[in-house]
């Protein structure tokens, strides 16, 4: 019989049982999406890779969430796929906004370097344990955490500019939702 | 006598990149010691932009991520907001999906060899790639009026239907195509030169595959079966007879190459297939749901029906509403796993749409395919990848 999500979701609840495992559940869920709390994420994902019968050997992707007003305020999703049971899993945590940190998962698999650098380079979230933890996709000097969602979207003053002066102001409302000097730390 | 190691930057301008990657190289005379890959010269936020578009907006996005495969693009971004909406479109719909994106695996394909090819010294091999690719390009031009953005599928569908004369066309490319596959093996494949260059050069193995998270022919050429066409099919890939060619020789370049060879040739047959499929579902026919709440109705419609005219200014105007929830889907890209994440909080914009490329996950193990090896061989190993660094860094 081919491993089903339910059997692995249940698999975690017997060998883990002091882990409060929440199962995500909406109209739209697609995926068996379950959530756990991050003091037990290295255990459980060593565990899902190791155990022979679920064997997810590969690591999809990670990717954060900011639920902002939610509380607590980001999510960390990792989506798993075991090749030999051909078979998706998600897993996902909650980060507060004051004690953004997740252990990270790059002892289990090495792929999650990468992963985890974007989701600190978007969210700021910090993965402790991490060999290299920096910017990846945006500049090293860049301020901010782009992704969240309190960050704008662009109306940054620009450094330089040719235009007229009538034509680069803002208005007053696109003032207030653009912090000064958001773009470099120089000048 | 003092020695010490030379630290090189290979790029972010440097003709073999594909694009404007640096590879931070530590060197102890023509050995690697150290390679670090340092991305994000072309990141432009798309991610981000897409929160604050409709989904329909961002499908032109996609296709300038993988800007040499965009129509592999489109339908994983369609197929992941369809499978959010709860929505499949018409089987006819998945046929002519599954015949464009196989013909964009060929021309991504030819781009690969040719650029391959040039990085390595072969230069003759570009030309005749490229003129392959010129017609595929003409084929998106006919269907969707655009020559590399083609941005024609639609969530819960096609923009509009293919043009007449579109089988045909597409027939006769098929047709040659094999024959054009022959010239490049004759060019390369038992080409003294190449397999000095590939044979045994950027080895990966399948445990090392595996951990880093390589897909595609990358992972296929480590000797991995593990194809989402065959494992996950999507867009009606089960009901096609194909095979999923594997590297036996420990996942070297040539490996690499070899299976990406065998799978144009494999595209080859699968575009066959659809176009019977299509054809025998008529070359005129349904080319979206008929739901719409997601779709735009036809125009004759709304010419006609008042239900049809608020239908398609709801559509113009907001957009479609996905249920509250979150929606992961994959395809087989030409590069490897192509994935996007949708949240919805229930408006028409993603609250968070994630982008799961196959060359950001691949390049991450380059370092373990350079380091000990010689400096030539970066070049090799950077172009068997077969990365695009508009995906990496999106």
């Amino acid at each position: 019989m081919p491993l089903s999500a339910e059997r692995v979701e249940q698999r975690l609840r017997e060998r883990f049982p002091e882990v409060a495992f929440e199962r995500q559940v909406g109209e739209a869920v697609r995926d068996h999406t379950l959530a756990l709390p991050t003091s037990a994420l290295v255990d459980v994902c060593t565990f899902l890779r190791d155990d022979p019968e679920l064997d997810f050997a590969m690591l999809s992707w990670v990717g954060g969430v900011d639920r902002l007003p939610r509380v607590p305020r980001f999510e960390v999703v990792y989506s798993l796929l075991s090749l030999s049971q051909n078979l998706r899993f998600t897993l996902k945590v909650h980060v507060t906004e004051e004690q953004p940190r997740v252990p990270s998962v790059v002892g289990v698999w090495p792929t999650a370097n990468w992963h985890e650098r974007e989701t600190f380079d978007f969210y700021g979230i910090e993965f402790t344990g991490h060999p290299d933890l920096t910017r990846i996709l945006l500049p090293e000097d860049w301020i901010g955490w782009p992704l969240r969602k309190d960050s704008p979207l662009g109306y940054e003053e620009v450094a330089f500019t040719h235009n007229t002066p009538d034509r680069i102001v803002p208005s007053p409302e696109l003032k207030k939702l653009a912090p000064k000097k958001v773009r470099y730390r120089a000048q | 006598m003092r020695s010490e190691t030379m630290t090189l930057n290979m790029g972010p301008q440097h003709p073999s990149t594909h694009g404007v990657l640096r590879v931070a190289l530590e060197l102890d005379g023509e050995t690697v010691l150290r390679a670090k890959p340092i991305i994000g010269y072309l990141h432009t936020g798309m991610e981000k932009q897409a929160e604050y578009k409709t989904y329909t907006q961002s499908i032109p996005q996609t296709d300038r991520m993988d800007y040499l495969s965009p129509l592999s693009n489109n339908l994983s971004f369609c197929l992941a907001a369809e499978k959010l909406l709860g929505i499949e479109p018409p089987a006819r719909v998945q046929a002519i999906r599954v015949l464009l994106t196989e013909l964009t695996r060929i021309s991504a394909h030819c781009v690969w060899m040719g650029t391959h090819a040039i990085d390595i010294g072969a230069i003759t091999v570009f030309w005749y790639c490229f003129r392959e690719r010129e017609k595929v390009l003409s084929i998106y031009d006919m269907v969707a009026g655009a020559r590399l953005t083609s941005s024609y599928f639609r969530v819960g569908g096609l923009a509009m239907d293919i043009p007449d004369g579109l089988l045909a066309r597409c027939e006769k490319f098929v047709d040659e195509m094999p024959a054009h596959i022959d010239e490049y093996e004759k060019l390369l494949s038992r080409n003294p030169i190449w397999l000095a260059r590939t044979q045994g050069v950027a080895p990966l193995s399948a445990k090392d595959a595996i951990a880093w998270g390589v897909t595609g022919p990358s992972l296929r050429g480590s000797g991995v079966a593990f194809d989402l066409r065959k494992a996950q099919p999507y867009s009606g890939y089960e009901h096609y007879d194909f095979d999923v060619p594997v590297g036996v020789s420990g996942g070297d370049a040539y490996d690499r190459y070899l299976v990406r060879v065998a799978e144009m040739r494999q595209s080859v047959r699968i575009a066959k297939q659809a176009i019977g499929r299509i054809r025998d579902m008529g070359e005129r026919g349904a080319y979206r749901v008929r739901d719409f709440k997601y779709v735009l109705p036809p125009k004759e419609e709304v010419k006609t029906s008042m239900e049809a005219l608020i239908h398609h200014f709801k559509i113009v105007a907001h957009g479609f509403f996905p249920p509250v929830g979150e929606a992961y889907a994959a395809v087989e890209a030409p590069k490897g796993e192509l994935g996007f994440y949708f949240i919805s909080d229930g408006s028409a914009r993603p609250w968070r749409m994630k982008v799961r490329s196959p060359s950001f996950v691949n390049l991450q193990a380059l370092p373990l395919m350079v380091e000990g090896k010689l400096v030539a061989d970066v070049i090799a190993a950077i172009g068997s990848i077969d990365i695009v660094l508009g995906e990496i860094d999106r």
